[in-house]
């Protein structure tokens, strides 16, 4: 990088932490990922603060608000992954990295029949558009209780996927599983989330409709 | 004619990578006469779209 690039660059920086829509806004985001990963608003308001003063520390090299965004939450990460190797030697709670309060075998006969087709009451029906009928906020309300409602090891990795955005690979060497306990984790968080969001939430508003 | 089970194990999966050929006109079939899996399918875009909102979203 040459004087001119990283000037420019070092001047794009002080713009944006002058921003501080844009740092409370990260600070949000930072915050509510971290407490739904760590299950204790204490722990995430510290793990956001560390995160937060490690980034601005080596604020320097980064070119603009997505870069930035990226790599505040790759320190979060790290940091989280830190509170819970420590949590589990700690108190020995093995269950939230390598954990037994999931079984990756649990039975799925809840949902499927003996050939595996849905069980009549468990299949997915169209969720069409509740959002009419129902205000915005309720929406996140119930997303946020199924989140959390998720088993801890399911939870961390579908918001390392969906809400992170890391890919496959990046998420097994942060956990140390294999792709394809990957794969089972995310299928069952994905069933839970799914099943949670319709009963709490679409079929709920139809209900209201007709109620009203 | 592949079932439910193995159906959305294969869409979960699809969200991270690409599925076979076989497998993806397996289960493009299964999800054509299966209104649950359509419904699934559709679900699972709505779950991903819906989580990165709730990522940017402000309090």
């Amino acid at each position: 990088m040459n004087d001119n690039q990283s000037k420019t660059s070092s001047q794009q920086m002080s713009n944006l932490l002058a921003d501080t829509e844009f740092l409370d806004d990260i600070r949000q985001q930072m915050l509510r990922f971290a407490t739904l990963q760590l299950r204790d608003s204490h722990l995430a308001e510290d793990a956001v603060q560390e995160a937060l003063i490690g980034a601005l520390k080596n604020a320097g090299s980064f070119g603009g608000r997505a870069a930035l965004k990226t790599w505040m939450f790759a320190i979060l990460k790290n940091k989280i992954i830190d509170i819970l190797r420590y949590k589990q030697r700690v108190v020995n709670v093995s269950s939230l990295l390598h954990g037994q309060d999931e079984n990756e075998d649990e039975d799925l006969s809840e949902l499927f029949d003996s050939k595996g087709f849905w069980q009549v009451d468990e299949r997915p029906v169209a969720w069409g558009n509740p959002e009419a009928s129902m205000r915005e906020s309720d929406f996140w309300r119930v997303f946020e209780a199924c989140l959390d409602n998720l088993p801890a090891k399911q939870a961390r990795v579908f918001m390392m996927r969906e809400f992170v955005e890391l890919d496959a690979e990046e998420i097994c060497a942060n956990l140390e599983l294999t792709l394809s306990n990957l794969h089972v984790l995310l299928y069952r968080s994905r069933l839970r989330l799914r099943e949670c969001i319709e009963n709490n939430w679409y079929l709920k508003g139809e209900r209201n409709d007709e109620l009203s | 004619m592949m079932n439910c089970r193995e159906a959305t194990r294969l869409m979960s999966e699809s969200q991270e990578r690409k599925l076979l050929v076989s497998n993806q006109m397996l289960l493009q079939l299964h999800v054509m006469m299966c209104s649950g899996c359509h419904n699934f399918k559709q679900q699972m875009g709505t779950i991903r779209t819906r989580t990165r909102e709730y990522a940017k979203r402000k309090e």
